[in-house]
């Protein structure tokens, strides 16, 4: 159910971000889905990719300090107040997302949100009792 | 083990009187061989016989740094040229270098005392020596060459540069002792790793490394990621090399300065005067037994402190705390003395902060202002800004808290602060003068 998401660290500075999709594009590493949260000083680019031990490696390769975390996957309806049910949901049971983004593909009909929780296992437990799909790791990678 | 039992051990009274023979010895010879001390000693109204005592040395001169470059090159030297063998020249990176030289016997006296520094690591003549300090101007290589010869190892001259070569030898010849800086057995481990070899489990069992100040964090991360016991050598090119203090294996805290061949003092570095036991400032050596190069209280710049506390290890030589910066490192910040040492124990009481750090010295309108540098390691890295942010807040609150100065801190990508091979240089200065 968990999906592993790498982070990077990065500063704020001309070619950090190209820095990065160079070292990928060479090791032929397809990214899925991306988000990018930044401060004055640094940012941390968050990658769903489809080899997540093979980028670890050359991104540590080429000295950038790279972090793994289990992040989910959960199925919108893309339709307007989708994503509202969901953090509805979440609200109710009082789990706190740290972060979320959206993944570029659709899961069929549906949109694809990418989730970091706290705890994530009690998050999953929420999303599948409040009937929500959660993908597979494998799915994602491959969307 | 102690190379040499008879010296090593002296009882104190044996070695005070020791010392004040050599010490008056030295003080008639460099009063009637060099121009510049017989200068300096009547200016002070000081005559080679009016020292009696040990205390008497409070009454000469001190020589400086600028005295070296005065008499620029050999106008310090109280033998003729050709008595002299060798001659070695400081790194002068902050300014024209210092020379040394060497008499047949200061080579020998030279020798003997890193045969005992490498002794004091627990070195015998079963052991291989892996040497990377620099061999040539630079007293690291040779200073450590000839002592572990004198101790009856063998040496592997590898010299400064070239880390993968490094790596292989390490691997190949199986060194159980690595001499360089600090810094550098990072590197070493770093390049290690990166190509794929497990640094921890070489035959090395002991660094003794130097010539850079370094603190108890970065010895930890040494010893973890080469599985060795890292121990701190002290020495300068003007007192003769490596080799002027040692610290001992046995007690792993703070250095044996070498008694018999030098006398310590310890000073306030702002006004002159002697500190008692215990308090930190300037160390100043006297030279004892060299001929070619003597030198009476000079002033190193090295700050520390001395340890009369008796040694487990059975020397009875005065310890010296391990170097905690130099008093011209020292900044000036809003009004407040800082040293770089400072800001390194400060960041390495961090759990997951490596040793590498810059200093960025600014002025914005009439403020000064510090940045603080530093690397962002896969231990502390986070995927959640706040985290990240919550770790320059400590990191700059800490540096509020224990120095007192506000910082700013600023995380930078991992191995994009300098590595330096020799003396790291941690200190930006871009305020306009």
């Amino acid at each position: 159910m968990k999906v592993e998401q790498i982070s990077i660290f990065l500063e704020n500075k001309p070619g950090g971000l190209s820095g990065v999709t160079r070292v990928l594009k060479d090791a032929g590493i397809n990214i899925r889905a991306l988000s990018l949260a930044d401060t004055s000083d640094f940012g941390i680019l968050r990658l769903i990719v489809d080899d997540v031990n093979k980028a670890k490696k050359v991104l540590n390769d080429n000295g950038f300090a790279v972090g793994r975390t289990h992040v989910i996957a959960v199925e919108v309806p893309d339709r307007p107040g989708g994503l509202h049910s969901i953090l509805d949901l979440l609200t109710r049971h009082n789990i706190n997302v740290e972060y979320m983004y959206a993944f570029v593909e659709r899961s069929g009909e549906n949109a694809v949100i990418i989730f970091r929780f706290d705890d994530i296992d009690q998050a999953i437990q929420v999303l599948l009792d409040g009937g929500f799909t959660v993908l597979r790791g494998e799915q994602v990678y491959s969307l | 083990m102690i190379f040499n039992e008879e010296f090593e051990t002296l009882p104190r009274e044996a070695l005070a009187s020791l010392q004040l023979k050599r010490l008056k010895q030295v003080v008639e010879r460099v009063y009637h061989t060099v121009g510049f001390y017989r200068k300096k000693f009547d200016e002070a109204g000081v005559k080679p016989e009016d020292i009696r005592s040990l205390e008497d040395l409070g009454r000469l001169p001190f020589t400086t740094k600028q005295d070296l470059r005065d008499n620029y090159p050999f106008g310090l030297f109280s033998v003729p040229m050709s008595n002299i063998v060798r001659l070695h020249a400081s790194s002068g990176t902050t300014g024209k270098p210092t020379v040394v030289g060497y008499t047949r016997r200061d080579i020998e006296t030279w020798a003997e005392l890193m045969a005992r520094s490498l002794a004091a690591a627990g070195l015998t003549k079963n052991d291989i020596v892996h040497n990377a300090y620099g061999y040539g101007l630079f007293t690291g290589g040779l200073g450590v060459h000839y002592g572990a010869e004198r101790l009856g190892a063998s040496v592997i001259p590898m010299s400064g540069g070239n880390t993968k070569k490094q790596i292989l030898i390490l691997q190949d010849f199986g060194p159980t002792a690595i001499c360089c800086t600090p810094s550098y057995t990072l590197y070493l481990a770093e390049v290690g790793e990166e190509m794929g070899v497990d640094m921890r489990s070489l035959r090395l069992r002991v660094g003794i490394l130097g010539a850079e100040p370094w603190g108890e964090r970065m010895r930890k991360e040494i010893e973890s990621r080469l599985d060795i016991t890292a121990l701190d050598i002290y020495g300068l090119s003007e007192i003769m090399g490596p080799g002027v203090a040692m610290e001992c294996i046995e007690g792993k805290n703070g250095l044996h300065i070498f008694e018999d061949n030098f006398i310590v003092e310890v000073i306030d570095p702002s006004t002159g005067e002697v500190l008692p036991d215990g308090q930190a400032g300037e160390l100043v050596f006297t030279t004892l037994t060299k001929e070619a190069f003597p030198l009476v209280r000079y002033r190193t710049k090295d700050l520390s402190r001395l340890m009369r506390e008796v040694c487990r290890c059975g020397r009875t030589f005065v310890r010296m705390e391990r170097v905690m910066g130099r008093s011209d490192d020292m900044f000036i910040i809003r009004g407040v003395n800082v040293f770089p040492s400072q800001i390194e124990s400060v960041l390495m009481e961090i759990e997951g902060l490596e040793p590498h750090y810059m200093l960025i010295i600014d002025r914005e309108g009439a403020l000064d202002t510090l940045e603080i540098q530093v690397e962002v390691s896969e231990r502390i890295f986070s995927d959640e800004i706040r985290r990240l942010q919550n770790l320059e807040r400590r990191i700059a609150k800490d540096i509020k808290d224990y120095i007192g100065i506000t910082a700013k801190v600023k995380l930078v990508e991992p191995k994009t602060l300098q590595r330096t091979e020799g003396k790291a240089q941690r200190v930006v200065d871009k305020r306009p003068r």
